[in-house]
């Protein structure tokens, strides 16, 4: 994580980085906890100072086979959280793949949940991670945290927040009445974390 | 407190709750539907009331009777739906009573779309209901705006006796960002101070809240009346915020999302050195046109960006009484500018 | 001598504007008998509608509101829900109530609002002069209809008080008229178990009172009135559509 710090306790104006800006689609149908993802990511970017947004797919769309939602996590005032050609895209069924690959930006990153898409994805200008999301996360008896997996690669390979603060948001993302989920997921995102390393 | 991450349409709810209101009533319309859903959950919570109506002519006529019992009232909705409600406000600012209404705003003519837009610029100021009035239009730009500004607006409200619309987008409404309600508090304290609400005529003379008025002269005295009470509120209410206003020879003027477009752009040219500035407006009516003539001394011209074909432009020129040239860019139907299309307009503009 | 006849206090002590022969005077003046017997004057507000009686106000001592062409059950939901310990009525006409405003109090009626709706119906648009009322009789010749209410062009008289009535919210539905003394006094009791109904928070009430309109039905008051008792009532039964006596 290049030594950066999680900003917890630490006043924003110390912590060390770069400078960011990740334009982010999280795609996939209903159900598979794609406005979680968006949330849980952006809470973590917004616990470290950054500024966010986060954009959900609205009305008769939603019911269209793919439900998506856009985060922007930036060091500078976001201007419109719509976002046009994604810096990341995530992919977790077929559809949202031949919906958003072609619109993910030049050296930007895909990531194909390769479970429930049995096509490969054709861009050769955009770096490509293929993670049996699905696969693993039936492996740890929780099928709905496939999210949490590739929250987890996505993390080793583009690092916009620090594992361990994006555990810790999934308090503010979830509702409490959900906080028992809250092991199985850090469970998730360090197994995705894991794969995303190798 | 910290800060928490909420849409748009849920800030606005929730600030409302602290500003006391205790009366909702609504009809769903995207993309303006978390809001009376939050509604739906928290009034109970605070003990306030909330109907969802079954149409928007009822709820806004429901605020009305809310209204006028003296609690504070609001009622929300998309384009189409404020359509409906114009009459009901119309009889609002006659009878003096305050009231919010919230204009999440969608694309249109006619059913439109959902996707955001701001083509209600028109309706919104210049009264749109029947009748010589005008609502005071308020327009927040960001999260903590959508927040900030509704309390501003029930406190508006309450001091002038008059309907306030918070103006905002489906982006607007729909996105999350961070937003602090710790430090929120209403100043104007209306509570049982308001001597004109109808509870029943005991210990005093019977109170009527009416807008037919026969007699003559009778109503132009109303309507003399409503334009001091105007005056006042434009002499006094107008908002807005400058960026880089002492220095820039181009000007862009922009509200809500597409302000914050515009920003973007600013913050762009100005790495390449070029001097360039925004007016933003945060109360629509009132338009700033105090500060928009301040900022004219200067300014060589003024480039309006609007998610509409050209509303706001006119106030922009009436404003400056077009002593400096005012071009528009704008995407309309649901579509937004990009920072791109609005750089080649000023590079276009500014090259001629 | 002693004073055995005299106004009631909740009404005002003035002419009114209404025409000679016209139902509304008397409407007027037992709902402000009812409210001084009930003595609920000082813990009242009434709503007045678009038409004839939009300025009720004038007469009835106590606060009134007026409402949008319509919006009568509207305005009187947000009213009672904010302050239910106040008594609220409104009051209605049949093109106010039956036409413009029937989305209104179909919701206000299944909602069961425990408000009290006064709904005066002469089957002509008195105000803006003798035009066709929802509940205008085929065949009856009106400013809009000049060959008379055709059911294929028009459509049939509206019948509220058998539309409401098999809604569950509505607690007391009740058709009275005021064409002679008698009706007058079971109006009364109708109207009087309409705000008992409020008082006791037991829901929705709703009185509709058939009232005669001479200017517009073109005949004398006399002639008039016993039009309503004949014509008017053969078409809309008087009586009671839900909710005991």
């Amino acid at each position: 994580m290049g030594g950066r710090g999680d900003g917890k306790g630490i006043p924003h104006r110390y912590i060390q980085r770069c400078s960011v800006k990740e334009e982010i689609i999280f795609a996939g149908f209903g159900g598979q906890g794609i406005m979680l993802m968006g949330k849980a990511l952006a809470y973590a970017a917004m616990n470290n100072g950054r500024h966010v947004t986060w954009m959900p797919s609205y009305g008769a769309e939603v019911r269209g086979g793919t439900a998506h939602s856009m985060v922007i996590i930036s060091d500078e005032i976001i201007a419109s959280p719509v976002v046009k050609e994604p810096t990341i895209c995530v992919v977790m069924n077929r559809p949202s793949l031949q919906k958003f690959e072609t619109r993910v930006k030049k050296g930007g990153f895909l990531i194909v949940n390769k479970s429930l898409i049995d096509i490969d994805a054709a861009r050769n200008d955009i770096d490509i991670l293929n993670i049996p999301a699905t696969n693993m996360a039936s492996e740890l008896n929780s099928l709905k945290s496939a999210n949490m997996i590739i929250l987890g690669a996505l993390l080793a390979k583009r690092s916009i927040v620090s594992l361990e603060s994006l555990i810790d948001a999934l308090k503010d993302a979830l509702s409490v009445s959900n906080y028992n989920m809250i092991p199985i997921n850090e469970k998730a995102i360090r197994k995705g974390f894991e794969y995303g390393s190798r | 407190m910290k800060k928490i991450l909420m849409c748009g349409n849920e800030a606005i709810a929730e600030a409302a709750i602290i500003a006391g209101c205790r009366f909702y009533a609504g009809y769903p319309i995207t993309p303006q539907n978390e809001l009376p859903s939050y509604m739906s959950k928290r009034m109970p919570e605070v003990g306030g009331i909330f109907i969802q109506s079954e149409s928007e002519i009822s709820a806004i006529n429901m605020v009305f009777g809310a209204s006028l019992t003296g609690i504070r009232a609001m009622t929300s909705s998309s384009s189409p739906g404020i359509s409906l409600k114009q009459e009901g406000i119309s009889y609002l600012a006659a009878c003096e009573l305050p009231a919010v209404i919230v204009n999440i705003m969608r694309g249109g003519p006619g059913l439109g779309n959902i996707a955001p837009s701001q083509s209600d610029y028109f309706q919104a100021t210049k009264g749109g209901g029947h009748g010589d009035y005008h609502t005071i239009v308020i327009a927040p730009a960001s999260l903590q705006e959508m927040a900030d500004l509704t309390i501003l607006s029930f406190d508006l409200a309450d001091k002038y006796r008059t309907p306030v619309m918070i103006l905002g987008d489906g982006i607007l409404g729909q996105m999350m960002a961070p937003v602090e309600f710790k430090s929120l508090k209403p100043k104007v304290e209306s509570f049982g101070k308001k001597d004109w609400i109808l509870d029943g005529c005991k210990g005093r003379k019977p109170r009527i809240i009416r807008s037919l008025l026969l007699a003559e002269g009778e109503l132009e005295r109303l309507n003399l009346k409503l334009q001091k009470k105007y005056n006042e509120i434009k002499d006094k209410e107008q908002r807005c915020e400058v960026l880089y206003g002492d220095d820039s020879e181009i000007m862009l003027v922009a509200y809500g999302t597409s302000s914050r477009i515009s920003r973007s752009v600013i913050e762009r040219l100005r790495k390449t050195g070029k001097k360039i500035g925004m007016l933003r407006p945060i109360s629509l009516w009132p338009f700033p046109e105090k500060e928009l003539k301040r900022v004219a001394k200067r300014a060589k011209a003024f480039l309006v960006i609007e998610m509409s074909c050209g509303q706001m432009i006119e106030d922009v020129k009436l404003a400056i009484d077009c002593a400096r040239p005012v071009y528009f860019y704008g995407r309309t139907g649901g579509e937004i500018p990009s920072e791109e299309e609005i750089i080649k307009t000023i590079e276009d503009k500014t090259r001629s | 001598m002693d004073k055995i006849f005299k106004k009631p206090e909740s009404i005002r002590d003035v002419g009114t504007h209404y025409c000679p022969g016209c139902g509304h005077g008397i409407v007027h003046r037992i709902i402000c008998e009812v409210v001084d017997e009930l003595d609920i004057r000082e813990n009242l507000i009434g709503i007045a509608p678009v038409g004839c009686a939009v300025i009720a106000y004038d007469y009835w001592d106590f606060d009134v509101t007026e409402a949008a062409h319509g919006r009568v059950p509207a305005v009187a939901t947000g009213i009672k829900r904010v302050r239910p310990d106040k008594i609220v009525f409104g009051y209605q006409g049949d093109g106010d109530l039956a036409a413009i405003g029937t989305a209104e109090i179909i919701h206000a009626a299944n909602r069961g609002e425990n408000i009290t709706i006064i709904f005066v119906n002469n089957t002509v648009y008195g105000m803006t002069g003798g035009q066709m009322a929802p509940t205008t009789l085929l065949k009856q010749k009106t400013a809009t209809t000049p060959s008379g209410r055709e059911q294929k062009t028009h459509g049939f008289p509206l019948k509220v008080c058998e539309l409401l009535s098999v809604l569950p919210g509505v607690v007391h539905s009740e058709r009275v008229s005021v064409h002679n003394p008698q009706n007058v006094l079971k109006a009364k009791k109708a109207i009087k178990k309409a705000f008992e109904n409020q008082i006791k928070n037991l829901g929705f009430s709703i009185v509709e009172v058939l009232s005669p309109c001479p200017t517009y039905l073109g005949l004398t008051p006399q002639d008039a009135v016993k039009w309503v008792g004949e014509e008017m009532a053969k078409e809309y039964p008087i009586g009671i559509y839900k909710g005991a006596a």
